[in-house]
């Protein structure tokens, strides 16, 4: 059942939407709409001139086979990243609790990371594993195993994963944690008593019920793996080797931070909007159906 | 009554010394230096601070290269742009093509009356940033140029003469041979591949590394390291990292960590490793000249990176005049055979070097001259000049990335240097018509 609410006139709606609206405009619509204004123009990096090419920018991007493959390694990328730091979240938070005694000093031990900058915790990252002279991998080379993140791509994957992911699972921790004490402990206990086990009990009841907050943080996390996580992408391995490492968010940064080709840089950001566009329609279309509020 | 008096008596100095500093030009300027560099920069810049009354030099340090370079484009774009930048010689090309947005070192000498002699820099080193006909478009700050880094102790253990001559890569490929068959894990390693493999490659043997002298003559220039001599090389040290003898460690100098430590027999790196290499290594180590291939038309003389300073539009005339005095004050020889020795960056101007040598400075610390000597040996030709490429940040990361595939034999060097120029000229021919 829906209710609906009908307003006289235009005025007050539009004036209880405007303080939004004027965010949305300033912070989101002017952008973008420079963005694509940009995206048809080839300037020089000072802003000096420039030249309206069409969808010339976007024509160079689709004939670099690096582009297209940078897709790849973005979907590839961020599934790890959200699957992973939600899975590990959810795990450590299930384990927190049921712990009753020095519950506290778990529970800060595993924010802890959060607080740590992306780029800050890419040059941690990189010092462990830096070839040969790193913790892990001199460790690893006692073992017999040749760590080099500059010239083995799956090994550069791995440690980009796995340092994007660090950080992030205290922050699912958190959520999936505050959502497992949302849950009454009555029916919990009433399943119990019925003879379900605890496997069981996850499955029928709290997973279900924690569905909106992992919808919440399923959406939040792919936010981030595209667009927060090019500091440690930076740090650990300027994404190569052979840009295997270069997500689609970070090869805008490098193009027009790096690079100063604008031009290019702006297609990129318009195709990256669509592609975000799409993968939004598709969440709340398809995704939320199965959420139970 | 006494917080009173304190308080007047702050506000009265605070007027004085605010006004005091006002009465100076300010002069901006962007940098790139932290640590030990960014200490002997403010140093210079308080030397010249101390040494007149009208002009006061602020200096600022932007992050790494790029975001310097970065950092002064948006300023520009913003209209807040220092009156001085530092520029990494990749983005040489990118400021020369920037017309606007830059004031030629020589106009702006030539408005301030001072004295500024080009010819006064050492031949590689004006070559690099002036015009065609030899003017000086911006002021060369810090360079220094390919050396071989050797770790003696490591070449005795592998039972080597410490004192083989390694002056050509075969030379360099026996010790590695014998170092691999005794042991060593590390033969040789290196630090900005594309700079010194490539680049440095190409001015040493005398080969274009691009046409229209190598971006010089103009920007329809397009890309030419995948002769058959550059191939042959990159082959060499393809086989090189498959045998394990040659260690790839990154794009950068992270090299640099494994030499210092100990592990590596040889290291290609730049001559301003020296601080570094100096403080940290607990061996015997060496400097060589840059190994060439025998039978070529090698050696030539090798080229330079590092930085110059270049003067931004958009300041009034008495500024200028400031910065005029600043630049004149830089090179000065005091200044520059002071940051040679301090820094192991090369001497720029030829008084420095002479009076490095009349200091002695060079028989108590062997070798620090090889790097001058070898880019120095002989007169520059068309290929060795230097480079003047758009977008060359960008192209240099396209080069990283096919000479790793090089290194993990994923590609040949052929098909990899092919493709490496393929991707290059498409940067080139956009920069050339956002550049018109």
């Amino acid at each position: 059942m829906e209710k609906k609410v009908f307003f006289r006139g235009w005025f007050l709606p539009i004036l209880l939407l405007s303080p939004q609206l004027i965010i949305s405009i300033i912070f989101f619509f002017y952008p973008a709409g420079q963005a694509i204004s940009n995206s048809l123009y080839l300037p020089d990096p000072f802003g000096l001139s420039s030249e309206f090419v069409g969808l010339e920018n976007f024509l160079f991007l689709f004939n670099d086979s690096y582009y297209l493959s940078s897709f790849v390694t973005t979907i590839f990328f961020s599934t790890s990243v959200s699957v992973l730091s939600m899975g590990l979240g959810l795990y450590f938070a299930l384990l927190a609790d049921r712990i009753f005694k020095g519950a506290g000093v778990y529970k800060t031990l595993l924010i802890w990371p959060y607080a740590v900058a992306p780029a800050v915790a890419g040059v941690l990252w990189m010092f462990l594993f830096s070839s040969r002279i790193g913790v892990v991998s001199w460790y690893l080379g006692l073992l017999g195993y040749d760590w080099n993140h500059a010239l083995n791509s799956e090994e550069a994957m791995g440690l980009v994963v796995l340092a994007s992911t660090w950080g992030r699972i205290s922050y699912n921790f958190l959520f999936f944690l505050a959502g497992l004490q949302a849950i009454p402990k009555s029916i919990i206990e009433a399943a119990a008593i019925d003879g379900a086990s605890f496997w069981k009990r996850f499955r029928t009841i709290v997973f279900p019920l924690l569905s909106p907050i992992t919808f919440f943080l399923l959406v939040v996390n792919i936010v981030y793996a595209f667009f927060e996580t090019f500091g440690v992408i930076h740090t650990i391995t300027s994404g190569g080797p052979e840009q295997s490492t270069t997500t689609l968010v970070y090869k805008v940064y490098s193009d027009g931070f790096v690079g100063q080709d604008l031009g290019s840089s702006a297609a990129q950001s318009v195709i990256l909007l669509v592609v975000v566009g799409l993968l939004t329609i598709i969440q709340f279309k398809y995704i939320e159906r199965k959420v139970h509020y | 009554m006494n917080i009173r008096k304190i308080f007047l008596n702050v506000c009265i100095f605070l007027m004085l010394s605010t006004s005091a500093v006002f009465a100076k030009t300010q002069i901006e300027w962007w940098h790139a230096f932290g640590g030990r560099l960014g200490e002997l920069l403010d140093e210079q810049v308080q030397k010249f601070n101390a040494s007149q009354n009208d002009y006061e030099v602020v200096h600022t340090r932007k992050g790494n290269y790029s975001e310097t370079l970065n950092a002064g484009i948006a300023a520009f774009r913003a209209k807040q742009q220092p009156h001085l930048l530092m520029v990494f010689e990749v983005g040489t090309a990118t400021m020369m093509a920037a017309k606007g947005a830059i004031k030629p070192v020589y106009e702006v000498m030539a408005e301030s009356g001072l004295s500024f002699n080009a010819d006064a820099y050492i031949p590689p080193v004006k070559g690099y940033y002036t015009t065609t006909d030899g003017k000086m478009l911006s002021l060369p700050y810090n360079s220094s140029t390919p050396v071989l880094w050797v770790n003696r102790d490591l070449m005795k253990k592998a039972g080597l003469n410490p004192d083989m001559s390694l002056a050509t890569w075969s030379d360099v490929g026996m010790a590695l041979d014998k170092a691999k068959s005794s042991g060593t894990s590390c033969g040789l390693t290196t630090a900005w591949q594309s700079w010194i493999h490539l680049e440095n490659f190409s001015a040493y043997h005398n080969v274009p590394f691009a046409s229209k002298a190598n971006g010089f003559a103009g920007l329809d220039t397009s890309l030419s390291f995948n002769s058959a001599l550059h191939v042959k090389h990159l082959e060499m040290m393809g086989n090189w990292a498959k045998d394990g003898k040659f260690f790839y460690a990154g794009r950068r100098n992270e090299g640099g960590a494994n030499f210092r430590a100990g592990e590596c027999m040889f290291f290609t790196e730049s001559s301003a490793g020296y601080a570094g290499i100096k403080k940290e290594a607990k061996f015997d180590f060496e400097i060589r000249p840059l190994p060439y291939h025998a039978g070529t038309k090698a050696p030539q003389n090798t080229i330079i990176g590092g930085s110059s300073l270049w003067v931004m539009t958009g300041h009034s005339a008495d500024e200028y005049k400031g910065v005029a005095a600043f630049i004149n004050f830089l090179s000065g020889t005091d200044i520059q055979s002071k940051w040679h020795q301090d820094t192991g960056y090369l001497p720029i101007t030829i008084a420095a070097s002479e009076k490095t040598a009349a200091d002695g400075f060079y028989n108590a610390n062997p070798g620090t001259d090889i790097a001058g000597n070898q880019m120095m040996a002989k007169a520059p030709t068309e290929n060795s000049k230097g480079l003047r490429l758009g977008s060359f940040d960008q192209i240099r990361g396209i080069i990283d990335e096919e000479l790793e595939a090089i290194w993990t034999g994923s590609k040949s060097a052929q098909v990899a240097m092919d493709s490496a120029v393929k991707r290059g000229d498409a940067l080139l021919r956009r920069f050339e018509k956002a550049n018109k």
